[in-house]
């Protein structure tokens, strides 16, 4: 007897809910950070097509953008927007999308505007399906003579994914050793046994 | 009869009067490491460092655990400093997880990492004494800091792997009466420390050993990308838990402690005076901590969101900032998990400062960078 009398309000409430939700939904996705959107504003004025804002979020910008003019978003954004250090190299591989990600987290100590920023910028490389590091065609310009910092974080990318970075002055081995012969360990399908 | 060696492992002959010599990867205390240097007399005239000797493919492991399982391992690479290394990934998973913190868990989570901080720069301070051939320096340190790990002991109910941070909270609440034991401890500790300066900081032996020597401009600080206290004592006034604070810090006076000299010795001294603001900033943690409360959400199961997205914090570790980027695809392990440490974006500098130094002053250079090897291997 009380499930049935407690019921029909139960359903009544979400009736009542409904109507608001999307009135609330609506503002949210407009409600951009200006400081960021100007951040990314800038690098959409300066380079139009060839870039592609993949969020705009509190204190992050990410900017994702072809292999063929990752060098030059670089230089701008060291030049003009006054970011000086890459905090962070990852790679990260979409087999499904037969491509590899290479993501730079690049930040700024000398702008004070931009201590709290991340700026993400993201391209991609081809993938293939049996790797011969450094002479397929998983291959990306290299930013070291953009960032400096890049220097070891490049060299830890092309041996755990095997991108090779073309004008890299050094592209030993770092981590692994010297004579490893098996996939880029981190490719996904490079499998740990037994999972 | 002559065995070929895989290239790398065999030394290089550059001249006759250039001599290629390894240094490591045996472990003093300090972790794996092997520095291929090149010298010419006393002096260095190339350096190579070859990390590598602790690599565990941390990174890989934790695409194949769901977001709770990740938190044991992932603190491995930095035992005695367990909980900031942590830090970073639990609050990414706690932003993709869509989970908002009790406020106690924060103040019991900043406590927790500020004692962790003073715990990993206690067994800095102490391998770089016995380093430096500095006995008293490796003893009183190792000493001092087990008044901390108690503490944490009593916290987390572990001496050094704590794993006590997860997304959510933190994973038990604090035991009675510790707010008064940490008082204490931590009053004691910090009266304890300023008597380094005697032996250690104020000593002319140590100063004539470190002072001038690997030598960073703030300009290289800043284009290496180097972080923590080898960018502040090079002069850029820069601190995350100031810059960008997380959890509770904007609440909390944090004092930046900057140095201009670059060289080994503000090096060396930036850690010890980071150890006093932590006593400063633990001391205010407890005064403005809610007394009772709750210290962990709930769980949800998956990622609240749909598809491929992504996440980058970074906190101040004991060695400087440390990032996390996670990816994920809204399934229950994530798709990938990038620790960006501060250990090797510090190796870069390396090869830099010891460039034309003398052989004996690199055990001070190396050390005074404030690198764990483990760490920056992953």
């Amino acid at each position: 007897m009380s499930t049935e009398t407690e019921n029909p309000p139960a359903d009544a409430k979400p009736k009542t809910q409904t109507p608001p939700k999307p009135a609330a939904k609506k503002p949210a996705p407009v409600e951009l950070p200006a400081f960021e959107k100007s951040i990314s504003d800038k690098i959409v004025e300066k380079f139009g097509d060839k870039v592609e804002v993949g969020f705009v979020k509190e204190d992050r910008v990410r900017i994702n953008v072809g292999r063929e003019s990752v060098h030059d978003v670089a230089e701008f954004i060291r030049d003009g927007l006054n970011y000086d250090h890459v905090e962070s190299v990852s790679g990260v591989d979409y087999p499904q999308d037969n491509e590899i990600e290479v993501v730079y987290h690049i930040g700024s100590y000398t702008d004070s505007s931009l201590a709290r920023q991340i700026l993400v910028l993201a391209t991609r490389a081809p993938r293939e399906t049996h790797p011969i590091p450094g002479n397929d065609a998983t291959k990306l310009p290299t930013l070291r003579d953009v960032f400096y910092s890049v220097e070891f974080h490049e060299r830890e990318v092309f041996e755990m994914f095997g991108v090779f970075f073309e004008g890299h002055p050094d592209n030993r081995r770092l981590l692994l050793p010297e004579d490893w012969a098996d996939l880029p360990p981190l490719r996904k399908d490079f499998a740990i046994k037994g999972r | 009869m002559t065995v070929e060696l895989p290239p790398g492992l065999a030394l290089q002959k550059v001249d006759e009067r250039i001599m290629t010599l390894n240094v490591g990867p045996q472990h003093p205390g300090s972790g794996h490491m092997r520095i291929i240097v090149q010298i010419d007399g006393d002096y260095i005239v190339a350096c190579d460092p070859d990390p590598g000797y602790v690599h565990r493919g941390e990174e890989k492991m934790a695409e194949y655990r769901n977001y709770i399982t990740n938190i044991p391992h992932l603190e491995r690479p930095v035992i005695h400093d367990s909980c900031n290394v942590l830090y970073p990934y639990v609050l990414g998973a706690e932003e993709l997880l869509g989970i908002e913190v009790p406020e106690r868990a924060k103040y019991v989570r900043v406590i927790a990492s500020e004692l962790n901080r003073c715990i990993y720069i206690m067994y800095w301070l102490a391998i770089y004494g016995i380093f430096l051939g500095h006995s008293t320096m490796f003893m009183w340190p190792a000493g001092d800091r087990e008044l901390l790990i108690d503490l944490m002991e009593k916290m987390t109910g572990a001496r050094v792997t704590h794993a006590h941070f997860v997304p959510g909270g933190v994973r038990n609440d604090l035991p009675p009466n510790f707010e008064d034991v940490c008082l204490r401890q931590v009053n004691y500790f910090e009266k304890r420390i300023k008597e380094y300066a005697a032996v250690f900081y104020d000593n002319p032996i140590l100063i004539s050993r470190t002072r001038d020597t690997g030598i960073l401009s703030r300009q290289d600080a800043i284009r290496y990308g180097t972080t923590g206290s080898v960018l502040r004592a090079s002069g850029v006034d820069y601190d995350l838990r100031v810059k960008e604070p997380y959890d509770v810090y904007d609440e909390l006076d944090v004092h930046t402690n900057v140095m201009k000299e670059g060289d080994s010795y503000a090096r060396s001294r930036i850690p010890w005076l980071d150890m006093m603001e932590s006593c400063n900033i633990i001391r205010q943690a407890l005064q403005k901590m809610p007394k009772s409360g709750s210290v962990r959400v709930k769980l949800k199961p998956n990622p609240k969101t749909k598809g491929l997205e992504s996440v980058y914090k970074r906190v101040e570790s004991g060695r400087g900032s440390l990032g996390c980027y996670i990816v994920s695809d809204a399934k229950t392990e994530p798709y990938r998990v990038k620790l960006s440490v501060p250990s090797f974006r510090n190796l870069i500098a390396l090869p830099n400062l010891l460039r034309g130094e003398k052989l004996g002053n690199m055990p001070s250079v190396y050390w005074s960078l404030n690198y764990w090897p483990v760490e920056a291997d992953r």
